[in-house]
């Protein structure tokens, strides 16, 4: 016998099984209308690929899946679309949807399907894709698209596939009737999954208040690796995370996956769904639900199609209007009441609880919360449902979540057991609602704080930036202003620094810029303020001589200093004034500059002129340049003959005419070459 | 008819605060059976009269409050505190005496902090203390068990309660005050030398500490409470008492089992050291709490001004509740064990 595990908690309320099991399974029949949510999953609703009017075959698709965590809607009979349109369904907030709406034809004609019965020759990916293009997603009531579960990642080693057949809730025994009637296609699909996710080992957990579905799977199983445990019934066995611990002893890491401790783990009506799209090919189109409390006059199990109201199935069973206050989707435990009873049946469906006033007593308004520790010791989580009640009560958000609200699995046992009656579990979706919605309003205010400060720091930079660079520059002047100081051999003195900046401030204006009338002023002021100095050190030294001061000699050569300074500033006033006049004179000679420029334009013109000019133009011209140029050294040699210079001058004119005239006679030759 | 919209579960266990209540007072019955059989009617007058005195307080509360009378005094919270008081009192306590402990326990422990559920300290026990330091000439003279002394009849009780100026009791020190005083005597000669010491620990005493004993035990298979902060409790009082005994010299702080089943251990463990309002809150922190609670007695009894300290040292642990609390959350499912990486 294979150990099994225990969890902390749980509850044994009253199982309320054996009304619904005594009868098999039987057919709810082809309603007249059929209503199909677009979203039964979790994930993205699906998107209507029919349109109205449209006829449909049964098992024809009529809305695609949207996304990856999504999957696609077929067309539980034939018939015709006759809207696409929000109608009220099946969801704890009572709330519309938009829906594909069918009028079945009574045909119940098939479109074209074929399955692979040969799954082992098939490649992984396309028996995932078969299964998602079935519409398959978690049968046991959370709706998680199974293709998405079974995808797991090539590097994550699956050690376990769990098949669950716990259905620990009371009332409901979809999945009882399921494993007494279809063990053998429970375990083909354990099979197929098997085949699909590669484990060491395939385990069906069944809680041990189900002996005739357990004698069935175990006939069933009978020579192959799949393995039926039994384990004692406790209330929320069924629980992923507890059947996991169950059966495994591992525990699912706190918002992880199940693969992340490799393990799969699947319902045993998705099974049966994987069994039936890969072997028959047959899509998602109907399932088994439970419909039974004392509401109804014969409670049973039915194959219903998807899309068939709740109404009908009620009537069905025998529905006593009288008798019923309530009507409830699921179990007792986890269910939510649905506001009328025209609410479609949809892929998570597996009870509809019809329950009379004795049986579900309305609940007694809640007392006060004593902290007797029952929900505590009932928690299947180990939570403190006390303390999460206090501070949902509170609004202590943060405390709650401290005290890990969000691995509350809201399975009700400590609700169960509260002796005051309080709607613990209504009080922690409420707050993980406002976590929620607080993490999102938080997440948007950190984005707008991010960009916030990104502009503020940048700003910043920039700012800094700028402050370094006019640092950079201020350093660099004092650093010059230094070097010249050093240079000019005379000690740190402003008015010799003034010296130095007026010498560069020269030196620019020599360049042609603008003049400085500040750095004269600076000067005159340095003259000034050393003139009153050298008087205000006369005075005292006067008084100080008067009086016979011990200072005397000090004070001496204070003025002594003084006056020297003094001096100093007033020649370097002088020679700024004179650097000036100077730069002002250069300045005047700027016209003669720019005639020079101007020649140096009219030579460019002439000679983009010559380009244009023929050869022989140019070969004459040139000639008579030459020419010109001959009789111009000619006339300067006459001139200086008769002026009598020095030999050594006319005896280079001669040259010079010498030269011209070979010059003349090499033209002269050119010319008569090219005309 | 419109359908009623609730949320999940639709479904409710048996148990009740009302339930839990019942239990409680039934469980007080065999304790209070033997403290009349060996201290005669007083303590059921106590009760009687603390219980009328609880109800009228606690409609007075709530009329103030403008809350439901009858849903609010159906919760059976005022009867019990007023039953724990009545026990914990001396028996033939002045009617004056009883009305200052329950008016402190509802109107003051109660009601000012919110009422049942609200309260940081327990009610009976604030009642308690404030009557143990108002008035301690009244409440540490305890009456002579039978066969020490004579007592009282119904009659008598009545009047001890209602008009106290014309009774005149026969009280005596309880072994806990005994040995608290005594220190030139061995533990034997002790026994010898008074006549309230029985077989363990005081004439009477013994077997009420015995039935409350077993009242607990039954509360304990009810699943009113869980054992973690009574059983805490009880091992750190006998292991500390062990721990000082010395064999029973004169300096002796008395033998485990004396501790055990003197004064209000066994009352108090299973009645009031598990009042959940006021204690901690998981079962890790129960242990502690209780352990605290055993240490502190015995400390109190032993080193303090007081002979008994069941009362101070629950009051000093409520203090200490909600700090116990934020160090002994259990390891919820997923969740890494603390250092080390999850299952």
């Amino acid at each position: 016998m294979r150990q099994v595990y225990g969890f902390h908690g749980g509850i044994h309320p009253p199982e309320n099984k054996h009304q619904s099991v005594a009868a098999p399974i039987a057919s709810a029949g082809i309603p007249d209308e059929l209503v199909l949510p677009l979203s039964q999953h979790i994930g993205a609703p699906a998107i209507p690929a029919v349109e109205v009017g449209q006829r449909v075959l049964k098992g024809q698709l009529i809305a695609e899946p949207a996304g990856f965590v999504s999957v696609p809607l077929h067309a539980p009979t034939s018939g015709s679309i006759t809207a696409i349109e929000d109608r009220q369904i099946a969801h704890p907030s009572g709330h519309s949807a938009r829906c594909i709406v069918i009028a079945a034809d009574g045909k119940d004609q098939w479109v074209d399907h074929q399955g692979a019965a040969d799954y082992k020759t098939v490649d992984r990916g396309e028996l995932l894709s078969m299964i998602r293009n079935a519409g398959i997603a978690g049968m046991g009531g959370a709706g998680f698209p199974t293709a998405v579960k079974l995808a797991v990642k090539p590097d994550i080693k699956i050690e376990t596939l769990i098949i669950n057949g716990t259905e620990c809730e009371p009332y409901i025994t979809a999945d009882d009737i399921l494993m007494r009637e279809q063990a053998d296609k429970i375990v083909e699909g354990a099979q197929i999954l098997a085949h699909l996710v590669q484990p060491d080992e395939i385990l069906i957990g069944v809680e041990d208040n189900k002996p005739e579905g357990i004698a069935a799977l175990q006939a069933a199983a009978e020579g192959t690796a799949v393995e039926i445990v039994v384990f004692p019934t406790k209330y929320p066995s069924g629980g992923e995370k507890q059947l996991i611990e169950i059966l495994t002893g591992k525990q699912v890491p706190s918002g992880g996956l199940p693969a992340a401790v490799g393990i799969v783990c699947q319902n045993v009506g998705s099974a049966v769904a994987v069994r039936d799209a890969i072997i028959d090919g047959r899509p998602l189109i109907s399932r088994v639900t439970t419909v039974t409390g004392e509401g109804v006059s014969e409670p049973r199990n039915y194959e219903v199609l998807l899309g068939t109201s709740m109404a009908h199935l009620l009537t069905l069973a025998g529905y006593q209007h009288e008798n019923n206050k309530r009507l409830i989707m699921g179990g007792p435990m986890m269910g939510f009441t649905v506001p009328d009873a025209h609410v479609p049946i949809v892929k998570t469906t597996n009870c509809i609880l019809a329950p009379s006033e004795t049986e579900l007593p309305t609940p007694p308004p809640a007392q006060a919360c004593i902290r007797c520790g029952m929900c505590a010791e009932a928690c299947p989580a180990n939570l403190l449902p006390q303390q999460l009640f206090w501070f949902s009560q509170g609004k202590e958000f943060e405390k709650a979540e401290q005290h890990n609200l969000f691995d509350c699995i809201e399975c009700g046992a400590c609700s169960f057991v509260c002796p005051s009656n309080i709607p613990l579990v209504q009080y922690y979706r409420a707050a993980k609602a406002e976590v929620v919605q607080m993490r999102k309003d938080a997440e948007k205010s950190e984005h707008s704080r991010i960009r916030f400060e990104a502009r503020q720091a940048r700003l910043e930079r920039e700012d800094a930036e700028k402050e370094a660079k006019r640092a950079a520059r201020k350093k660099a002047a004092e650093e010059k202003a230094r070097l010249a100081a050093e240079q000019g051999n005379a000690d740190e003195d402003p008015i010799q620094a003034a010296i130095e900046r007026a010498k560069a401030k020269k030196a620019a204006q020599a360049m042609g810029e603008g003049t400085s009338e500040s750095e004269k002023e600076k000067l005159e002021k340095a003259v000034a303020t050393t003139r009153k100095r050298l008087d205000t050190a006369t005075a005292k030294l006067e008084t100080a001589k008067q009086e016979g001061s011990d200072f005397i000699g000090a004070l001496q050569t204070g003025v002594d200093k003084t006056r020297a300074k003094l001096d100093s500033a007033e020649k370097s006033l002088q020679e700024y004034q004179q650097a000036n006049d100077s730069a002002d004179n250069q300045a005047d000679e700027q016209p003669t500059a720019d005639a020079a420029q101007e020649a140096i334009k009219k030579a460019m013109a002439a000679r983009a002129a010559d380009a244009d000019k023929s050869p022989e133009d140019k070969a004459r011209e040139a000639l008579q340049k030459l020419e010109a140029r001959l009789q111009k050294s000619e006339a300067r040699l006459t001139e200086s003959k008769a002026a009598g210079e020095e030999e050594k001058i006319i005896t280079a004119l001669e040259a010079t005419v010498e030269r011209m005239k070979e010059k003349v006679a090499q033209a002269q030759a050119k010319e008569t070459e090219t005309s | 008819m419109a359908l009623m919209r609730i949320t999940s579960p639709h479904t409710h266990g048996p148990m009740s605060t009302r339930r839990v209540m019942q239990n409680v007072l039934l469980a007080t019955v065999p304790g209070v059976v033997v403290l009349t059989h060996f201290f005669g009617f007083g303590t059921l007058v106590n009760i009687i009269w603390a219980s009328i005195l609880a109800i009228a307080f606690e409609a007075l509360a709530l009329s103030l409050r403008k809350r439901p009378l009858a849903f609010y005094l159906g919760d059976y919270s005022a009867l019990v505190t007023a039953v724990l008081l009545g026990i914990a009192l001396p028996p033939y306590s002045p009617w004056w005496l009883i009305a200052v402990g329950i008016a402190s326990a509802i109107l003051m422990a109660k009601h000012l902090y919110g009422g049942l559920g609200y309260n940081p300290f327990n009610p009976a026990m604030v009642g308690y203390v404030v009557l143990l330091i108002s008035f301690p000439v009244q409440m540490t003279s305890w009456a002579a068990p039978r066969g020490v002394g004579e007592l009282p009849g119904l009659l008598q009780a009545l009047q001890a309660c209602f008009t106290p100026a014309h009774f005149d009791a026969v009280t005596m020190a309880t072994p806990l005050d005994v040995l608290k005083q005594n220190s030139s005597l061995l533990m034997d000669d002790l026994w010898q030398q008074n006549a309230q010491f029985g077989r363990w620990a005081g004439i009477g005493w013994e077997w009420a500490s015995l039935a409350f004993l077993a009242g607990g035990l039954w509360l304990l298979y009810q699943r009113i409470f869980t054992w973690h902060a009574p059983v805490a409790m009880l091992m750190v009082l006998a292991l500390m008492a062990a721990l000082f005994y010395d064999g029973g010299s004169s300096g002796s702080g008395g033998s485990p089992l004396f501790h055990l089943l003197s004064g209000a251990t066994m009352f108090g463990a299973f009645f009031i050291v598990t009042d959940p309002v006021s204690s901690a809150v998981s079962t890790r922190g129960r242990l502690v709490y209780g352990a605290l609670i055993g240490l502190l007695t015995y400390l109190i009894r032993v080193y303090g001004n007081y002979p008994d300290a069941v009362a101070f040292a629950v009051l000093i642990m409520n203090f200490a509740a909600p700090f116990i609390d934020q160090y002994t959350q259990p390891r919820t499912y997923g969740h890494a064990k603390r250092g080390g990486e999850s299952e």
